[in-house]
């Protein structure tokens, strides 16, 4: 079981070794970077690549660490005990799975995708500690230990909004996806867009990165935003001509709304570009 | 096989433990790489570093000890102090004139082109009377390029070949040791969420509804009141002058406090607290409200938070008259002590990094002023901050 990327995402070297790391240790693998650098897609290529099957657990605000493990449904038996249900007697009838349990049950080893794992609360992580490390966990309602019969592939996001608590950490591999060099993002394009034109491609990249080193943006457009905006680029078949439009009535690129996602950005940008014009006239 | 390694990264404060090591040897065990260094480099990077902000020491560590490079070599700042160099490179080098360094010169071309810098800002601040901590140019600043990243470009211009990837040290902008950088501010504003949350909500009352359900016989369901955050803030911020450069920290502290607290009071005031503070900047001089009122409306429970760099003069804290726009009848100080008086949990929030603050006799005064209640606003000193509220 190796990963190596595939036709539709482009995995740099070292997050090829963190993957491979991790899948050949079961042990779980943290993804950290900026919003949009395919930290969720990750999960979805690697079971792909691998012919397994992916659970992806979405973490909110209010998720508990116990509902990836099961919930027990006491409400639903206080009621059906008033009703003299028989299943009442049963109490494995009230517990429902969580998606932990779940992927512990596969015959073949899934992909568990725990995604943005920073949404939950501090102790969150420390919750599953055990659960991660030994891949069981005891259900105190029915007596039974559940026992992964294949350990799952654990792949973890965060994007930094809280600390992982060090115990957690150490137990993980770690990678932390940078932002893409204009070698790799030319790749991750290509994979997109094959046989897009190669001066388009430049043009654009150029326009990109420009607006990347803007200082002072609330929010750098990213990979997605990139293949977001190309794709527009593309179904509206805006010429070459456009993207090197020189214009200064039209001082930012062809739609640009893919690109910067705040009012106060655009504006910025308006701003720096027709000073940029100014300088050079 | 990698004691040696395993230990000068601790040397270096990267956390890491025997439980990382000895998984970095099972994965070597298991040959999950090829023999390349390469790739023991990217292995050993995601078994022992967790946190995107040890990335750089840990490249720093990783070429030293595989390559026998010298590690931070200390004596070649010796001559220029080091904020100088820091405020230099930050002001006169430009992204591209950084690459073009790393890619041409040498470490001699630089200190060249750093002492000529040099004695131009002489020549600058002859005429001045402080040079450090004047308004909106603090070389405590928060967007220093690092020098020891200069330093690269030494290594490669020696040798004159292509850079190993640990020797690009890209990650050099995520090493938080100094100061905060703008995602890491994100990163510690979220503490605050975690001192106001105490006493997650509950909704539905299990207990209760058992044993509602056994008492009556009949299912009845108990709901108890979701917990609110029952803090109430009451946050000074310092605007205007020597403040100008840490606008941008400040405006994402009060956006994430805006956020936090729906109890969250705010008010401006210039330099120090004096009898009157104000709400909007455009109109500071028309409505501003007595600092008597604030303190009679809001009650002592109120957690005082004060965001101010504390720089000034003296005077400006303890005596009548001191302040620098208007006549006030009596000392800042003297304000300060009341609203200390009055509000038990108080803290004050500098931007300013710690090491500085010894320089500045007002930042001391009011330190002493507020007990010894001031925090660098850095991720460690916003925690700190929070734990003494939450007292």
């Amino acid at each position: 079981m190796k990963f190596e990327g595939t036709e539709n995402y482009v995995a740099t070297e070292d997050l090829r070794v963190a993957v491979n790391a991790s899948i050949t240790l079961q042990r779980p693998l943290l993804i950290k970077g900026e919003p949009g650098t395919g930290k969720t897609v990750l999960a979805e290529e690697v079971a792909k690549a691998l012919n397994a099957e992916l659970i992806t657990w979405n973490i909110k605000s209010t998720t508990k660490a116990h509902q990836g493990l099961y919930e027990y449904d006491a409400v639903t038996r206080l009621r059906d005990s008033q009703l003299g249900d028989e299943r009442v007697k049963d109490i494995r009838n009230y517990i429902s799975k969580g998606k932990l349990w779940e992927s512990f049950e596969r015959d073949a080893r899934p992909v568990l995708l725990i995604d943005e794992i920073d949404k939950a609360d501090i102790e969150f992580p420390n919750d599953l500690l055990q659960e991660l490390d030994r891949m069981e966990f005891y259900v105190y309602e029915t007596n039974e230990t559940i026992k992964a019969r294949q350990r799952p592939i654990v792949i973890i996001t965060s994007n930094n909004e809280k600390e992982l608590p060090d115990a957690f950490l150490r137990r993980c591999f770690f990678h932390y996806i940078k932002f893409p060099d204009e070698d790799t993002m030319r790749a991750i394009i290509d994979v997109h867009f094959p046989g897009l034109k190669g001066k388009l491609v430049q043009d654009a990249l150029n326009i990109f990165y420009e607006i990347r080193e803007v200082p002072g943006l609330k929010k750098k457009p990213s990979t997605s935003e990139l293949i977001d905006w190309l794709k527009l680029l593309l179904s509206e078949d805006i010429s070459l001509e456009a993207l090197r439009e020189k214009d200064p009535s039209k001082l930012i690129p062809p739609l640009h709304g893919a690109l910067l996602k705040n009012e106060q950005d655009v504006h910025l940008f308006e701003r720096l570009a027709f000073l940029a014009r100014r300088e050079r006239n | 096989m990698f004691v040696h390694f395993f230990h000068e990264l601790k040397k270096a404060n990267v956390p890491v433990s025997l439980r990382e090591y000895l998984m970095l040897l099972e994965a070597m065990d298991s040959d999950v790489i090829d023999r390349k260094v390469e790739d023991f480099y990217y292995l050993s990077r995601a078994a022992l570093v967790k946190d995107e902000r040890n990335l750089d020491k840990f490249d720093q560590v990783f070429g030293h000890v595989f390559k026998g490079l010298d590690l931070m070599n200390e004596g070649q700042t010796a001559e220029i102090p080091e904020e100088w160099l820091r405020k230099l490179t930050e002001k006169f080098l430009t992204e591209e004139e950084k690459a073009q360094i790393e890619a041409l010169g040498g470490w001699e071309k630089i200190m060249e082109t750093l002492k000529k810098r040099l004695e131009e800002q002489k020549e600058r601040h002859e005429g001045g009377n402080k040079w450090i901590g004047t308004g909106g140019t603090s070389p405590f600043g928060a967007y220093g390029y690092n020098p020891e990243g200069v330093r690269i470009g030494q290594k490669e211009g020696r040798h004159g070949k292509a850079v190993k990837v640990w020797d690009k040290r890209e990650y050099k902008n995520l090493d938080d040791s100094v100061e905060l950088g703008t995602r890491n501010i994100k990163v510690a504003l979220r503490r605050l969420r975690k001192f106001a949350r105490e006493g997650a909500p509950t909704e539905l009352d299990l207990d209760d509804t058992i044993r509602s359900t056994a008492h009556h016989g009949y299912l009845d369901i108990k709901m108890v009141p979701e917990r609110r955050n029952k803090i109430n803030l009451l946050v000074f911020f310092d605007i205007g002058g020597s403040m100008d450069s840490h606008i941008k920290l400040c405006e994402e502290l009060f956006s994430a406090a805006r956020t936090e607290f729906k109890n969250m009071e705010y008010f401006y005031f210039h330099n120090c607290l004096y009898e009157g503070v104000w709400k909007d900047n455009k109109r500071r001089h028309n409505e501003k409200m007595s600092t008597w009122d604030v303190l009679h409306k809001f009650p002592a429970d109120y957690k005082v938070v004060f965001v101010g760099d504390a720089s000034m003069s003296p005077y400006e804290i303890t005596y009548a008259g001191g302040s620098v726009e208007h006549w006030n009848e009596e000392p800042g100080g003297l304000w300060m002590e009341r609203v200390t008086q009055i509000y038990e949990s108080c803290v004050w929030l500098n931007p300013i990094a710690e090491k500085h603050w010894e320089y500045t006799p007002s930042l001391q005064i009011l330190k002493q002023i507020m007990g010894e209640r001031m925090y660098p606003l850095t991720l460690e000193g916003l925690d700190k901050a929070m734990r003494e509220l939450s007292r």
